[in-house]
């Protein structure tokens, strides 16, 4: 096990990248989840179809398909991704505006897949709303947006909170693909790099990764527990 | 089996006493039987008397290891594999490849899966640290592969400048080299699980290099006639070992014999011609085998 004690900072700066993209990643498609969402339930036939195909497709194809068309597709395409180089934003995240551009690859891929099952984690919440609700809102003259945001969005948090936590932690999990598309660091390449080329039994690596996946992981449910009970005191 | 117990005994006894190479040249037909024998107790006999033998390779190594469509793994290792287990008196039809990606070849042998490894294993002290090499069998070394056009990169001192791109295989022994060339990993160096990706970012632009051994840059070179080439010399020594259980000596040392046996009478220089020769790539002379 002494390769956790002697590695240590290949395990820390694995688990910093990994953070790094599971924040980016997460509040990508936290936001693209929540408009595909919007587009889902909206009034106007074209828009839900457009959520519908969105989700129907990001929803099923797997995400190793979705990170190589990303990795591959978007270079022969002619796109660095640069779009993603935002200022301000890249001081902490540093790699975004790296000249290679697969953290900003593996991004997209991992925001894009998330994103469809954000919108199906919210729309579960919003169809906990009791449709009267909507309909007393409709029939007080509220627009459909007004009707979003003052009456069904934020009855609808309560349940989506713990669909939502359950896709965050398959996200984090799922960032463990990354180092297999170019990106160079990340706590399972790290891995890797340590069986692999450094010689150290696979066992103990192992375990150090998942300690680290697990940091990222369990704390997130504790908290989303949490704060499903005081939402559960607080809808009594 | 026609031996009597008495030349059995004396068989073994003859062969503790360092003449190990005895009986073995009816090898080259691949059938042998069981028609060897060996130290009581060794690794060799039990092989033997087992008639099966697992070996581990690579499945992916172009020229070394590749298991295709035929569902048999071809390549250099291979052929030397071949060459030690006929050594060993078993039919090299009854020998079970087991794959051993880099990741787990030192815990394959750790472990028991296989009896010994042929996986473009570079021989370094750290791994000796939990097994043991018998060879090397080969030396290849790293190199850089740009495309044919590129006349900035002459070698891997190209990267220190911090502008250059270049990718190689997560986990590989090359790319914890080029690692102490480049200015910046994280801006600089980019790694897929296989060459393959690595092309296709040289193709697209996204990385300005790919570098590992030459002989696996090499088939990249022979399949795509003028689109790359090698940037300058190797710039690292691989010597490829032969992964045995770190305290098998006797094992270890047959190995070695088998190997040098293997330079005298052509039979390695066939299976570099027949396989990785294929590609161009050179053989140099029989590197001698290190008995530690």
């Amino acid at each position: 096990m002494s390769v956790l004690v002697d590695k240590f900072d290949v395990f820390a700066g694995g688990f910093w990248l990994t953070l790094q993209i599971c924040v980016l990643a997460a509040i990508g498609a936290l936001i693209l989840g929540a408009v595909v969402a919007v587009l889902r339930i909206s009034p106007v036939p074209p828009l839900r179809a457009l959520g519908t195909a969105y989700v129907t497709i990001f929803r099923n194809m797997p995400l190793t398909v979705v990170m190589f068309f990303a990795a591959f597709a978007l270079p022969a395409l002619g796109s660095n991704a640069d779009f993603l180089r935002i200022p301000g934003l890249d001081v902490v995240f540093t790699r975004l505006s790296t000249d290679l551009p697969y953290f900003r690859f593996a991004l997209i891929a991992l925001t894009l897949y998330t994103a469809a099952f954000v919108c199906e984690a919210l729309r579960s919440g919003i169809n906990a709303v009791p449709p009267g609700q909507a309909e007393a809102a409709r029939s007080l003259g509220l627009t459909f947006g007004q009707n979003l945001r003052y009456v069904v969005l934020p009855q609808s948090w309560k349940a989506s909170i713990v669909p939502l936590g359950s896709v965050i932690i398959a996200m984090i999990k799922n960032s463990a693909l990354i180092g297999f598309f170019g990106v160079v660091g990340d706590l399972s390449q790290s891995a890797d790099q340590l069986t692999s080329a450094e010689g150290y039994a696979f066992i103990p690596v192992a375990i150090g990764i998942s300690i680290g996946y697990l940091i990222m992981t369990v704390p997130l449910g504790a908290l989303l527990d949490r704060i499903e009970r005081r939402q559960a005191v607080a809808a009594r | 089996m026609r031996f009597t117990r008495a030349a059995v005994v004396a068989t073994a006894a003859a062969l503790t006493f360092g003449l190990t190479a005895c009986g073995g040249d009816k090898t080259e037909s691949g059938d042998t039987g069981s028609s060897k024998s060996f130290a009581a107790g060794s690794t060799m006999e039990k092989l033997n008397k087992a008639q099966a033998i697992k070996v581990g390779t690579k499945f992916d190594q172009p020229g070394f290891g590749l298991k295709g469509l035929s569902g048999k793994p071809e390549g250099f290792d291979v052929e030397v594999a071949k060459i030690i287990v006929k050594e060993l008196g078993i039919p090299t039809d009854k020998i079970e490849f087991v794959e051993t990606t880099s990741k787990i070849r030192e815990d394959a042998i750790v472990n028991n899966n296989v009896d010994f490894i042929v996986a473009t294993y570079t021989i370094n002290d750290k791994r000796k640290e939990r097994i043991a090499f018998a060879g090397p069998y080969y030396e290849a070394g790293q190199n850089i592969l740009v495309k044919a056009d590129d006349a900035t990169i002459t070698g891997p001192d190209a990267f220190k400048a911090g502008d250059k791109k270049v990718c190689s295989v997560t986990g590989s022994t090359p790319a914890e080299t080029i690692k102490t060339y480049v200015k910046d990993v994280a801006t600089q160096l980019v790694l897929f699980d296989t060459y393959d990706k690595c092309i296709t970012a040289l193709d697209g632009g996204q990385v300005n290099a790919v570098t590992t051994d030459n002989v696996i840059l090499l088939g990249y070179i022979a399949k795509n006639e003028g689109k790359y080439k090698l940037a300058g010399d190797n710039f690292t020594k691989e010597p490829y070992g032969i992964g045995v259980k770190i305290d098998d000596k006797d094992f270890r040392s047959f190995i070695n014999d088998t190997l040098e046996k293997a330079y005298k009478d052509g039979s390695w220089k066939k299976a570099w011609d027949d396989t990785a020769g294929k590609f161009g790539a050179e053989l140099g002379t029989a590197p001698a085998v290190n008995r530690y």
